[in-house]
C-alpha cells in the first residue's frame, strides 16, 4: 500500500509539473500503517469525491464542513486523527485513496481553484479536521481534545502525525509539556523523521537532536523506529501507555524508492522538474514503480 | 459612586454554578486575573497551561472542538501578542466559542509596556469572526459573560479588575451591539469606552454646567461595530465627534468610528483621543492618563477645540468632581 501511494504521489507530481514529492517518499508507511494498522476509525462518512470549497468557517456559513468525515463518525469509542504538516497534503489524498476513502478522481481536484482537495490542506480538506498549515498547531488542539475526551470518559485515543520540522518550533515543546502535566496518554504521535526542511537538511538549518532524549525529558513515552517498516511502526501503539503521551520516531529516508531523488540533495521540499531530461527520467521511474 | 471589589471574581463563581461545559483556562495568572476563587469552586473545571500561550489557545481550541466553553485568563497582551497566530489559526478561522478574557487593558497596570495592552483592540479587529467587547464599570464586568456565552464564535473580552466603579445601573447589563447612551445633545457627541467613560462622564458634567449640549455613549461592542445609534448620534451633532479610549488611536473605537462616518459620508469633524501612536511606560494609572490624554481635562479642552471657544476650566473644576477614593484601594502595582 505504501509503494501505491507513492507510486500515486509521483505520477501526481508528473502530471502537475511538481509536487511535495519527498514527503510521499518518507511518510507512505508511516500514514499507511496510522490508517490500517493503528488508528480504530469507522467507515468514511464524507463523499467518494471531494465536494468543492464551501466558504469560510463562520456563524453565517451552516455548509461549512471538515474533511474529518473522511477519518469515520465520531464516537466514544473511535479514534480522531490530527494531520499536522498539512503541506504533506497530497500524500494524506493519497493514502486515503489506497485505503478506499477517497475515489482516485477525486485527486483530479488537487490545487484546483475552488476545491477543497487543497495543495497545503486546511481543515475542509480531506483526512484534515484544523488548520495546521501554520506548523505545530495540531498537537495542541489535540491536546484539548484528548483533555475533553478524557473529560467524558471516551475510549478512544487521539493520534497525530508530524514531521520533524516541527520539532524547531517551541509549541510543540509547550505542547509535550502539558501533555505530560495532564498525563494525557490518550495521543499518541508519529514523526517523520526525515531530517529535511525547506531550506535542506535541518542539522544545517537548525540542530534539534538528541530528539529522543529530548522527547523523553518531556515525560513522553518515545519509541524510535525504522519508519519503512510496517511492523514496528504498528507495535508501539499496543504497547502499556504508563500515563505519558506515546511518541513514535520513524525514521525515514526522503528519497525511499526513488534513487533519483538523490541527485537534488540537499534540497528536497518541493520538486520541480528543471526540465524535459529530468522529467523524462522520472516518468521512467514511475514506470519502474508500476512494474515492479 | 459605589466601588465593588473584585466584581469578575465574585461573578464568575456564581456565574458558571449551572454551567457544566464552561472551564477555565489560566496562564499563571490565576490570582492576578481573579480566578482562583473559581479554581477554588471548581477544581475539576480549572486547568492550568503554565507560562505557554501559544499551546493555550490550542488546548483552548481543542476543547472547544469537542463542545466544552473554555474561558481563557490571561493578560490582553499575552491574548493578542504573543500567541495572534494561534488565536487566528486554531481559535478564530474555525470560528470556536473560546471566551479570551484578557486583563490589564491599555494603561491600566504601571507594568509597563510588556504589560500594557495599547493595540489589542486593534490586533482582534482585524480577525473575521471575532467579537470584541470592554468592559467599562463593574455592571458590565457582572453582565459581560452572559452575552460572551451568547455568541456563536470567538469572543475577545477587555476586562476590568480590583477596584472597581460601578457607573451604570446594575439592572441594566451589557448588550450586544448596542452603546449605552448616557447623554442626549445636539452640540458634539462623545463616544468612549472601558475606563474612559468614567473620565468622559466627569467631563460632561462640567461641560453641561457651562451649557454645551452632549451626546455621551459608552461603546462596550467594538466588534461587530454596528450599533445605528452611533452613526445616527454623530449625524445629528453640531460641531463634531470625539471618541475617548484606553487604546492607540490606530486600530480601535477611534478607527472604527472613523470608518463608519467616512462610509457615510458624513462631513463632520472626529476627534480621536487615546494613545497617539505610541507605548506607554511603567507608572500610575492617574499619572498615564493625564501624561497621555485619557483624562477628563484632555476632553474638555478637545470640545472647546472642537466649538472654537474657551470655557476657563481649571483642574480645581474638574477635581471637583473627581471622585478620588475610586482607585484609592487598588492594588496598582501588584501584578
Amino acid at each position: 500500500m505504501a509503494q501505491a501511494v507513492r507510486t500515486r504521489v509521483l505520477a501526481h507530481t508528473l502530471k502537475n509539473n511538481g509536487g511535495y514529492l519527498s514527503q510521499a517518499c518518507s511518510s507512505a508507511e508511516i500514514l499507511a500503517t496510522l490508517y490500517t494498522r493503528v488508528m480504530n476509525l469507522g467507515p468514511s462518512r464524507a463523499p467518494m469525491i471531494p465536494p468543492p470549497f464551501p466558504g469560510v468557517p463562520g456563524p453565517d456559513n451552516p455548509n461549512y464542513f471538515t474533511g474529518a468525515g473522511y477519518n469515520g463518525p465520531r464516537a466514544p469509542h473511535l479514534d480522531r486523527f490530527f494531520f499536522s504538516p498539512a503541506h504533506y497534503a497530497l500524500v494524506l489524498y493519497a493514502t486515503l485513496i489506497e485505503v478506499g476513502r477517497m475515489a482516485p478522481e477525486g485527486l483530479e481536484q488537487f490545487n484546483q481553484d475552488g476545491s477543497s482537495v487543497e495543495m497545503i490542506g486546511a481543515e475542509h480538506s480531506p483526512g484534515m479536521e484544523t488548520t495546521s498549515g501554520s506548523l505545530a498547531q495540531a498537537l495542541s488542539q489535540a491536546g484539548g481534545v484528548a483533555l475533553a475526551r478524557r473529560l467524558r470518559r471516551e475510549s478512544g485515543r487521539v493520534w497525530v502525525f508530524m514531521s520533524d520540522g516541527e520539532l524547531q518550533e517551541g509549541q510543540t515543546w509547550e505542547a509535550l509539556a502539558a501533555l505530560s502535566h495532564y498525563k494525557l496518554d490518550n495521543v499518541g504521535i508519529y514523526f517523520d523523521v526525515n531530517g529535511q526542511q525547506c531550506d535542506g537538511k535541518m542539522d544545517t538549518v537548525m540542530t534539534v537532536g538528541p530528539i529522543k532524549a529530548r522527547l523523553e525529558a518531556f515525560g513522553a513515552n518515545v519509541f524510535e523506529v525504522d519508519g519503512h517498516d510496517v511492523d514496528a511502526l504498528a507495535a508501539p501503539a499496543d504497547q502499556p501507555r504508563e500515563g505519558k503521551p506515546l511518541v513514535v520516531l520513524a525514521r525515514t529516508d526522503p528519497c525511499r524508492d526513488l534513487d533519483l531523488l538523490r541527485a537534488r540533495a540537499p534540497k528536497f521540499h518541493y520538486i520541480r522538474f528543471a526540465g524535459a531530461e529530468e522529467r523524462r527520467a522520472y516518468q521512467e521511474a514511475l514506470e519502474q514503480m508500476r512494474d515492479g | 459612586m459605589e466601588i465593588v471589589s473584585r466584581p469578575h471574581a465574585k461573578n464568575l463563581v456564581a456565574w458558571s454554578e449551572d454551567k457544566p461545559e464552561m472551564i477555565v483556562l489560566s496562564a499563571d495568572l490565576t490570582g492576578s486575573c481573579e480566578v482562583d476563587d473559581f479554581r477554588t469552586a471548581y477544581p475539576e473545571r480549572f486547568f492550568s497551561l503554565g507560562m505557554a500561550e501559544q499551546n493555550l489557545m490550542g488546548f483552548a481550541a481543542g476543547l472547544a472542538r469537542e463542545g466544552f466553553f473554555p474561558y481563557v485568563h490571561t493578560f490582553a497582551v499575552f491574548i493578542c501578542r504573543r500567541p495572534f497566530d494561534q488565536v487566528a489559526m486554531s481559535i478564530a478561522y474555525p470560528n470556536l466559542p473560546v471566551r479570551l478574557i484578557g486583563f490589564l487593558p491599555g494603561i491600566t497596570t504601571p507594568g509597563g509596556v510588556t504589560h500594557q495592552a495599547v493595540d489589542d483592540i486593534a490586533l482582534m479587529r482585524v480577525l473575521p469572526n471575532m467579537t470584541i467587547l470592554e468592559c467599562g464599570d463593574a455592571t458590565d464586568v457582572e453582565s459581560v459573560l452572559d452575552v460572551a456565552q451568547s455568541v456563536n464564535g470567538p469572543v475577545y473580552v477587555r476586562m476590568l479588575r480590583g477596584e472597581v466603579p460601578r457607573l451604570f445601573d446594575r439592572a441594566e447589563g451589557i448588550a450586544l451591539g448596542r452603546a449605552r447612551v448616557l447623554s442626549v445633545g445636539d452640540d458634539v457627541t462623545i463616544f468612549s469606552g472601558g475606563i474612559c467613560t468614567e473620565e468622559a462622564i466627569r467631563a460632561t458634567a462640567v461641560l453641561r454646567a457651562r451649557g454645551v449640549s452632549i451626546s455621551h455613549l459608552h461603546v462596550s461592542t467594538l466588534k461587530p461595530f454596528n450599533d445605528p445609534a452611533l452613526l445616527k448620534t454623530a449625524a445629528a451633532t453640531r460641531y463634531g465627534v470625539i471618541t475617548m479610549e484606553n487604546h492607540s488611536v490606530i486600530g480601535g473605537l477611534g478607527s472604527a468610528v472613523a470608518e463608519v462616518m467616512a462610509e457615510a459620508g458624513l462631513g463632520k469633524r472626529l476627534m480621536r483621543l487615546g494613545l497617539k501612536d505610541t507605548y506607554a511606560h511603567g507608572a500610575s494609572r492617574s499619572y498615564l492618563m493625564q501624561k497621555y490624554g485619557l483624562d477628563a481635562r484632555t476632553l474638555v479642552r478637545a470640545v472647546e477645540s472642537l466649538m472654537g471657544t474657551s470655557f476657563g476650566l481649571t483642574e480645581a473644576d474638574l477635581v471637583a468632581v473627581r471622585l478620588t477614593a475610586v482607585h484609592s484601594a487598588a492594588r496598582a502595582e501588584a501584578l
